[in-house]
């Protein structure tokens, strides 16, 4: 008797885990297709016929080919290829410049102790605070008073850019400082006493042991040309071929172009999300870790 | 090991307790309160410190100037001469050169920088010069926004000034003493080399530094000064404009002029800051909660579908998002209702934002809340099982505290982040639709502060936008205020260290 009754409970208790597992893999199931669905339309679209296919009412292109690839390539008035050098450019100096002001910084906030670092902090913390673009008029006429920006080559407004993207890089801190406080001092202490001064402790020490945080900052300072709008679209000004890919997407989406070139954006699209992604999926762990890194060890 | 085990214990229990979120709220109220009512207090105790701090530093350097010898005496006129006393020949030459700079700078550039910075401007008319062979050339007359500019350059190039000559005089004074007790003095080689070893926190720190003030300090200071000028469409750089002292901020806030657009704008941003932070992040935790139960397979395939829309750049996601969701986008197809623009009424608009941001940030904080679940000490749920908990009881009392405990931070960074987000707004609507009731100057119903501030900026008002910059800040510091001061990561600096 007791036995049936048990197996009966077993068996609900059962049923009750199965119902529950294959409900939580439908919601997965359906949450995953909305996520993805917008990623998989660009790429069907990407592929569309030279006729294009904005407002032709269907939901899939007519025909498929390589037409919009093989314009990002040829087409003179918006110069695909040469956007995308430009940002990748920018983006590796970038990358170089401001991972080097940010770890720089962070060491010295995490393993100095002088007079005004408080008070360093705490106006980074203001700075922090203001919209960053709000002075983006006075960096235009900045660079305008010593020749950078305005009507010049183009080389120069690109020069400017990357002085923006990664002058106030070091402001930018926190999250390694996190890191590196979590670093144990005793390190540093054990190669003081071996008679090292404290740039051989940075360099030759502590360096070797942040690779996370560095790959990090990397990371985060290599994406972040790509995905800005604000000071290129303002510095870059009107010149076709000195423009980067967010502000030449953004172009051949806008009100004017859209019907011509929605095919060619989405081309585009693709051409820079593939890579990123990648690379964003290959580091995905240094990404997690930086985030969460300094919080979670203690 | 002992102290960390109760540091894990106090941050899991200390965090709920008895409080109501009422009275918790109740209770930073009061003390943000507080807070503003000793503002005025502090505020005077700042200044006498100041004042002071002022007294004595001057009351230090007489004192130097009387003990002092001739070498010492003379660094007060002379920069450096205190260490050509000593012999440090490099270092006096240094000083030296830094003072003639210096005066060279301020003789030739400088004084008019200065002058130019309280005129911003005198003369604008567009002369045309006629030269010895009867050729011309225009020459423009003065040009407001670099008259402000050089002023401001001249301002900082003066601090930097004053403090390389106090500590000349400091350690012209430091060499004195140690040379009259007899210590060697460190020659310059030693000097550079210090710089590599106890003071490599500077070499290291100015390099950051330059940036930061090249290209964040120079230009807010610049725009904070614009905010008190009538700079804007009508009052060009090269036509001239002028200080108009508060009047930007009374047109915002005061009771005529912008206010119907302003208090409508702030309040849009405060309510998106909330939803976006907060949806974002509790559907996140739901989110890693789901795949990280034990019984999901594939969890590393579920969560790569979801990483996939961070590692698009933002802007792409968005663009596409506005296509998709647009009238002739695909989604009104599948709905039959192709030509119905949903960005074209406020509360639809503004709801669409709020979606599209969930589906771009419940991926980021899913992935962020995933490593912390992970981390979780396994030991707690133990004793807690053993204790007789529940399911739910483990995750109110567990997870739930550790997760907050962990990310409270990062919270707090995103609502900032959120108030000064930019590009979900810019790319999806503009900050449109437009031309509703009591909105003006560029101001629509999904205008948020730094979109209208960005509007602004383009249509060349840039009295406003400086203004609006910097009322954006303010409500930002406010938040953080009120966060932060209660906040443990601020006061735990050196725990883990």
């Amino acid at each position: 008797m007791s036995q049936i009754a048990t197996t009966k409970k077993t068996s609900s208790i059962k049923r009750r885990k199965l119902i529950g597992q294959t409900s939580a893999y439908v919601i997965l199931g359906v949450l995953s297709f909305i996520w993805i669905m917008a990623l998989i339309w660009m790429i069907i679209q990407s592929f569309a016929g030279p006729e294009g296919s904005y407002q032709n009412g269907h939901l899939f292109p007519t025909s498929y080919s390589l037409h919009w690839y093989n314009e990002l390539f040829t087409n003179t008035s918006y110069p695909y290829w040469r956007w995308f050098l430009n940002t990748l450019v920018i983006a590796l100096i970038c990358m170089v410049l401001s991972t080097f002001f940010t770890i720089s910084m962070a060491y010295v906030m995490s393993r100095f102790r002088f007079k005004s670092r408080k008070r360093l902090q705490s106006i980074g913390m203001i700075l922090g605070m203001f919209p960053g673009f709000m002075s983006m008029a006075a960096i235009y006429y900045i660079f305008k008073s010593v020749g950078m920006a305005g009507n010049v080559e183009v080389w120069k407004k690109l020069v400017a850019l990357i002085l923006v993207y990664s002058g106030s890089a070091g402001l930018g801190y926190y999250v390694s400082k996190g890191f590196f406080d979590t670093v144990s001092r005793s390190l540093d202490e054990a190669a003081r006493i071996d008679g090292a001064t404290n740039s051989q402790v940075f360099f030759k020490v502590i360096l070797p042991l942040s690779k996370p945080i560095i790959v990090y900052t990397a990371l985060m300072s290599f994406l972040s040309p790509w995905g800005d709008f604000i000071f290129s679209s303002y510095l870059l000004g009107t010149q076709t071929e000195g423009w980067t890919v967010a502000v030449g997407l953004y172009t051949l989406v806008n009100d004017h172009n859209i019907t011509n070139y929605y095919n060619m954006f989405m081309a585009g699209a693709v051409l820079i999300a593939v890579p990123i992604t990648i690379l964003f999926l290959c580091l995905q762990r240094y990404f997690v870790e930086g985030i969460t890194g300094g919080a979670v060890k203690g | 090991m002992a102290e960390k085990d109760l540091k894990k214990e106090s941050s899991v229990s200390s965090i709920p307790k008895k409080n109501t979120f009422g009275q918790k709220l109740k209770r930073k109220l009061k003390r943000f309160g507080s807070f503003l009512v000793n503002l005025p207090k502090n505020f005077i105790k700042l200044c006498v410190k100041i004042g002071t701090g002022i007294r004595d530093g001057i009351k230090n350097y007489i004192t130097i100037f009387r003990e002092g010898d001739f070498g010492v005496k003379m660094s007060f006129l002379v920069m450096g001469s205190g260490a050509f006393a000593r012999k440090q020949i490099a270092k006096g030459i240094t000083y030296l050169a830094i003072e003639l700079l210096f005066l060279f700078y301020m003789i030739f550039n400088g004084a008019g920088a200065i002058k130019g910075f309280f005129t911003l401007g005198t003369d604008f008319t567009y002369d045309i010069h006629y030269m010895g062979s009867g050729a011309t050339a225009a020459v423009e007359g003065d040009n407001s926004m670099l008259c402000l500019l050089f002023g401001v350059v001249a301002i900082i190039v003066i601090v930097a000034f004053i403090v390389l000559y106090f500590s000349n005089i400091r350690s012209a004074y430091e060499s004195y003493e140690n040379s009259v007790v007899g210590r060697k003095l460190p020659t310059f080689k030693d000097d550079l080399k210090d710089l590599f070893d106890n003071k490599f926190y500077v070499v290291l720190l100015a390099v950051a530094l330059i940036g930061v003030i090249a290209f964040t300090v120079l230009p807010l200071i610049f725009m904070i000064l614009i905010a008190f000028t009538n700079f804007d469409q009508d009052h060009s750089a090269t036509s001239g404009f002028n200080w108009v002292g508060l009047d930007n901020f009374k047109s915002l806030v005061g009771s005529t002029g912008l206010s119907t657009t302003f208090f409508p704008v702030l309040g849009w941003t405060l309510l998106w800051a909330l939803c976006a932070t907060f949806l974002n992040y509790f559907l996140g935790v739901a989110l890693a909660l789901l795949i990280n139960k034990k019984d999901i397979k594939g969890q590393k395939v579920w969560r790569t579908f979801f990483v996939l829309t961070i590692a698009i750049p933002q802007f792409v996601s968005l663009l596409l998002m506005r296509q998709l969701l647009g009238p002739f986008g695909p989604i009104m197809e599948v709905f039959g209702k192709t030509g119905l623009d949903l960005f074209d009424n406020t509360t639809t608009a503004r709801i669409i934002i709020i979606m599209v941001n969930l589906w771009i940030g419940i991926p980021y904080s899913m992935l962020i809340t995933s490593g912390i679940l992970m981390n979780i000490p396994a030991d707690l749920y133990e004793s807690a099982r053993i204790d007789g908990a529940g399911k739910l009881t483990m995750f109110r009392k567990i997870t739930l505290p550790y997760i907050l405990f962990v990310t409270g931070p990062y919270l707090i960074t995103q609502f900032i982040g959120n108030i000064n987000n930019f590009n979900i707004i810019y790319l999806l609507t503009g900050g449109g639709p437009f031309g509703e009731a009591g909105y003006s100057d560029g101001a629509g119903g999904t205008s948020l502060l730094v979109t209208w501030l960005y509007t602004m900026t383009g249509n060349s008002n840039y009295k406003l936008a400086s203004t609006l910059g910097i009322l954006t800040f303010v409500v930002c510091s406010i938040v953080s205020l009120i966060t932060y001061r209660n906040s443990s990561a601020s006061k735990n600096e050196e725990d883990f260290q």
